[in-house]
């Protein structure tokens, strides 16, 4: 497949992804998301301590041509941001599951967790998605 | 709406793994894998080709072909010679834009007319009814395509294939029949990116060959293709305008500060010309500005305009500049507020982000 796709991190239809990490999950762009934006040039990060909803936009990111909204795969307080990002906005193009990463979000409810997809099945919506 | 159509150039995209978009009708290169910036950069610094087969290209024969097309441009085509090629919007009595065109005049009865392709059909049926005199008008967009070559290598890329010396012609002059590999072509000195090139005009049946002949001529000379975001980047950077966004039906030639191009004492009287008239000496209402963005944000088209807490207009085209590495914006505006005021803030989101007014154009060339 032409889009990395990594084991271990759950996965929306947004395609945003999310590493659990203990009580806090880490939330990035997917590398096909980075993709289909292209060169990205700014990125609006939520505040340190704001609380974000499952499904609602918590971050925008844009591109040369795009603006793009990130949503949100957890509901809860959002504990750090990516600070790396607001000068260096590419790094998301560069590294999108590494040094791209957004912000971490505060678990409040596991069982939003399980809403989400695995990899497998990821990579099967990301190749549908292709064929349409 | 009908189905998108492909110029003759489609498999070329497709084998360079162009990401292919609809765009006014036509599916068109976005980009390639190389990316907008670094297609930006390549236009800048070396050589890149644009396919842009969308635009129209309408031609208008007869005895009266000058006296007809001065009554419909606002520019004055009274002293152009042949060979010369002359940029113009054509207005609506009201002084609305219908769309803004190169004029080509191959000679006083015979001019060759490049129309936006989004307005081709509006402009053809435009200039139909204005019909007046010994006056044939054909639409050739069909069965023309047309490729850009531009950056500062394009001359060392362009000459290998033909006779026609091109150091000899001048910026805004064009020759006819011109055999490139081969290939009749119409030749021009012109572009939208704001940078030394060439545009090349041929029948559709040809497009292949003129396509490979130069791809190959440019490999020595780091040609690169390039799609429309880097197009629209280039002419943002260059302050082109773009119809739609810096003219319209509502924005006229003298809003987006194309005084130079409106000949507005015109000994014939030209559609317009009027209503141009009356809004010089009553004031403009908006008029076109260059902004630079303070902080970080992203410009964009329709995002509000403010001074001092109350609206003042609205960016018509922005973006990040690669070649000034800053976010850049035009901007129409009430020259009243804006030329007391230092810096405006543009409304990203809700959320005003400061700007300075910067002179346009944002780059210029520099000229040998």
């Amino acid at each position: 497949m032409k889009y990395k796709v990594i084991d271990g991190l759950r996965y929306t239809k947004k395609h945003e992804w999310v590493r659990q990490e203990g009580g806090v999950a880490i939330v990035g762009l997917c590398d096909y998301a980075q993709d289909k934006l292209g060169e990205i040039v700014f990125v609006e990060l939520p505040d340190v301590g704001a609380v974000v909803e499952a499904g609602k936009s918590a971050a925008v990111v844009e591109s040369v041509k795009a603006v793009a909204d990130l949503y949100s795969p957890l509901s809860g307080t959002v504990t750090e941001i990516n600070e790396v990002l607001l000068d260096q906005p590419e790094t998301i193009n560069q590294d999108p599951y590494g040094e791209g990463w957004v912000f971490k979000v505060e678990i409040t409810d596991e069982a939003e967790l399980g809403n989400l997809m695995d990899m497998a099945a990821y990579e099967e919506f990301i190749i549908k998605e292709e064929e349409e | 709406m009908s189905e998108a159509k492909k110029t003759p150039f489609y498999e070329k995209h497709v084998a360079l793994d162009g990401k292919i978009v609809d765009y006014s009708g036509w599916l068109l290169p976005v980009q390639y894998p190389k990316g907008l910036v670094e297609e930006v950069h390549d236009t800048r610094k070396r050589a890149t080709l644009f396919d842009v087969s969308h635009m129209g290209e309408i031609l208008v024969e007869g005895q009266d072909a000058e006296a007809y097309l001065q009554k419909l441009v606002t520019n004055d085509l009274s002293g152009m010679k042949d060979g010369a090629v002359v940029y113009s919007p054509v207005c609506y009595p009201d002084g609305g834009v219908v769309d803004d065109i190169l004029i080509y005049r191959i000679n006083d009865e015979s001019y060759f007319l490049v129309v936006n392709a989004a307005n081709t059909d509006q402009d053809y049926a435009w200039f139909k009814e204005n019909l007046s005199g010994d006056v044939k008008l054909k639409n050739l967009s069909p069965e023309y395509a047309q490729l850009a070559l531009q950056g500062p290598n394009s001359e060392a890329i362009l000459q290998p294939l033909t006779a026609e010396p091109l150091a000899k012609m001048k910026y805004y002059h064009f020759s006819k029949d011109v055999a490139v590999a081969g290939v009749n072509c119409l030749v021009s000195r012109t572009g939208y990116t704001g940078e030394e090139g060439f545009e090349l005009y041929c029948l559709n049946d040809d497009a292949a060959v003129l396509f490979d002949a130069l791809w190959e001529s440019g490999k020595k000379h780091d040609l690169n293709p390039a799609g429309l975001g880097a197009r629209d980047v280039l002419r943002l950077e260059a302050s082109m305008p773009l119809y739609g966004h810096e003219l319209s039906k509502e924005i006229t030639p003298l809003n987006a500060g194309l005084d130079r191009f409106v000949a507005i004492e015109k000994a014939v009287p030209f559609n317009g010309q009027e209503a141009l008239k009356q809004q010089k000496q009553n004031g403009l209402k908006h008029k076109l500005y260059g902004l630079e963005m303070l902080e970080r944000g992203v410009p964009r088209e329709g995002y509000p305009v403010q001074a001092a807490g109350s609206e003042i207009g609205w960016v018509s085209s922005g973006s990040y500049s690669p070649t000034l590495d800053k976010f850049i914006a035009m901007a129409l505006l009430d020259p009243q507020i804006a030329d007391s005021v230092k810096a405006v803030e543009i409304m990203i989101r809700n959320r005003p982000y400061r700007a300075k007014f910067t002179k346009l154009p944002f780059y210029r060339r520099e000229k040998l």
